[in-house]
């Protein structure tokens, strides 16, 4: 079993506690910047009224929406087949102390037993990585923006304008539904199950780092305009802020596919991470994976 | 931007335009789809329902709330989406004269019918400012159908400065949320596309 130097259900807690009250810098400034273009007065009340809220939440030690969402773990670099069960036990603990709300129900039933358990829970993603370290990543999603992904098996010879239709219609026809200004996590390629998984992940890379990608920086930028300039604006209300910024991975597919798939963040796109090593662990939110 | 004092008088909500930013103060109630079937399940049988129903404010919110020495203290309380409500909120509005209902997302048009029948506006909360608004929502005076669960459950408060809220839907059938929808621009350019295929 490989030791750790902090205990990692209490590692949870912390990263979940951290996602929930504190926005990453990358989103905040977008926001801000967003409040200094927005000329719409209704849309300038919205991102006022957001701005406020992430003050206060952070202030008070509070979640930054009462929607505290499901939490996506990826953990990555050395680790052991214990990690499963100490993730589910941090994720429990979390619900109790944070607290978060319990979200977690059988999709039938709809019975919930209150601690954001259940069969397939908690969502863990493996990278292994050589190195002595262990990080884990938490993304929180909830259900207004989660509901609003949309998976696409397009024609190859749609191309890269079927492509962007494809994410600007999946955005617009959400309306005010996830609460824009959101951010836009894209997957092209792969699979039906990997092109999703890439969606959700892109959500991750903060909005200030580059896409390494030409092509794909491109596509981020055209769309990231079109959007912006569809009118949708702030919880769909009107304005010239409906995204935040558009983040897309690709992966090889099968010559007769083209999968695209458009996760939706919401403004409270939340992430953080936890760099676990020797000396300590290291908390941030700037996770990029 | 408008300070409103509940009770609403028809007057007041009829004078409220599109896009006006407006602060609530006063009594307000909460609830989603369970307290929506109570109150119209008790109406319909003839059996009393809690007063502070009528000509309400109704805020479409599953509050978290926590039991303190002093009573109940509201910790988060954003709006939930109205459209779950749709298929219930015109008998709402007409059995109970509900004056103004606060959501986000908008409701339907058989819902916006209902308000400019009676007099009642849709009032748009900033969706997932969950810890400013729990401050406006005030002090909690009572709660009723516990029974429900937390967040479904009829909770009552005193307002202050709840808000900012946006007249999204107003009493004369017009709505924010379809004005965006059609003038939304969908194929906007930036700079010519690169040849594709
Ligand atoms: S979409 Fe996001 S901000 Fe809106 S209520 Fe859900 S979690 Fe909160």
């Amino acid at each position: 079993m490989i030791k750790l130097p902090e205990p990692v259900d209490q590692v949870v807690v912390n990263l979940l506690r951290l996602a929930n009250t504190k926005i990453p810098e990358d989103i905040g400034w977008a926001l801000e910047a967003a409040g200094m273009w927005e000329n719409n007065p209704v849309a300038y009340t919205q991102i006022g009224a957001i701005m406020d809220n992430l003050k206060k939440a952070e202030h008070m030690g509070r979640p930054m929406c009462q929607d505290t969402g499901i939490p996506v773990f990826y953990v990555c670099g050395r680790f052991d087949s214990s990690i499963a069960a100490q993730i589910a036990k941090g994720v429990e603990r979390a619900t109790a102390e944070i607290p978060l709300r319990p979200n977690t129900v059988d999709p039938l039933t709809r019975e919930n037993h209150g601690s954001n358990l259940g069969p397939g829970m908690p969502i863990i993603h493996y990278i292994p990585e050589e190195g002595d370290f262990t990080e884990i990543t938490v993304l929180p999603k909830g259900a207004g923006s989660e509901n609003m992904t949309r998976l696409g098996m397009l024609n190859p010879s749609d191309g890269v304008q079927g492509v962007e239709d494809f994410i600007v219609d999946a955005v617009l026809d959400a309306g005010g539904r996830p609460c824009p200004p959101t951010v836009i996590g894209v997957g092209i390629g792969g699979m039906s199950d990997t092109c999703a998984e890439m969606a959700k992940m892109a959500l991750a890379c903060p909005l200030d780092v580059e896409n390494p990608d030409k092509t794909l920086r491109e596509m981020e930028e055209r769309i990231f305009v079109r959007l912006n300039k569809s009118g949708l604006g702030p919880m769909g209300l009107g304005g010239a802020t409906t995204c935040l910024g558009v983040r897309i991975k690709k992966a090889a597919c099968h010559t007769a596919s083209l999968p695209v798939a458009v996760s939706i963040g919401c403004w409270a796109t939340r992430r953080a991470s936890a760099r676990i090593t020797d000396h300590g662990v290291e908390y941030a939110q700037g996770a990029v994976l | 931007m408008t300070n409103l004092v509940t009770p609403l008088t028809e007057e007041t909500v009829r004078s409220l335009r599109l896009g006006d930013t407006v602060f609530v103060n006063g009594p307000i109630v909460t609830g989603r789809d369970e307290a929506h079937i109570r109150a119209l399940g008790l109406r319909a049988e003839g059996k009393e329902t809690p007063p502070q129903l009528d000509g309400c404010v109704l805020y479409h919110c599953g509050p978290i709330m926590r039991q303190t020495e002093d009573g109940w203290q509201v910790v988060a309380a954003g709006p939930t989406t109205s459209a779950r409500m749709n298929r219930l909120e015109p008998e709402m509005i007409r059995e109970f004269g509900i004056r103004a209902i606060i959501g986000k997302g908008g409701m339907s048009a058989e819902v916006a019918e209902a308000m400019r029948e009676c007099g009642c506006v849709y009032l748009a909360a900033t969706g997932g400012a969950a810890v400013s608004l729990a401050e406006g929502l005030g002090a909690c005076t009572g709660v009723e159908w516990l029974d429900l669960g937390m967040a479904e459950a009829l909770w009552s408060f005193r307002a202050d400065r709840l808000g900012p809220l946006i007249v999204a839907m107003d009493a004369e059938g017009n709505s924010l949320y379809e004005q965006v929808r059609g003038s939304l621009v969908r194929d906007a350019r930036s700079r010519p596309l690169p040849r594709t295929g």
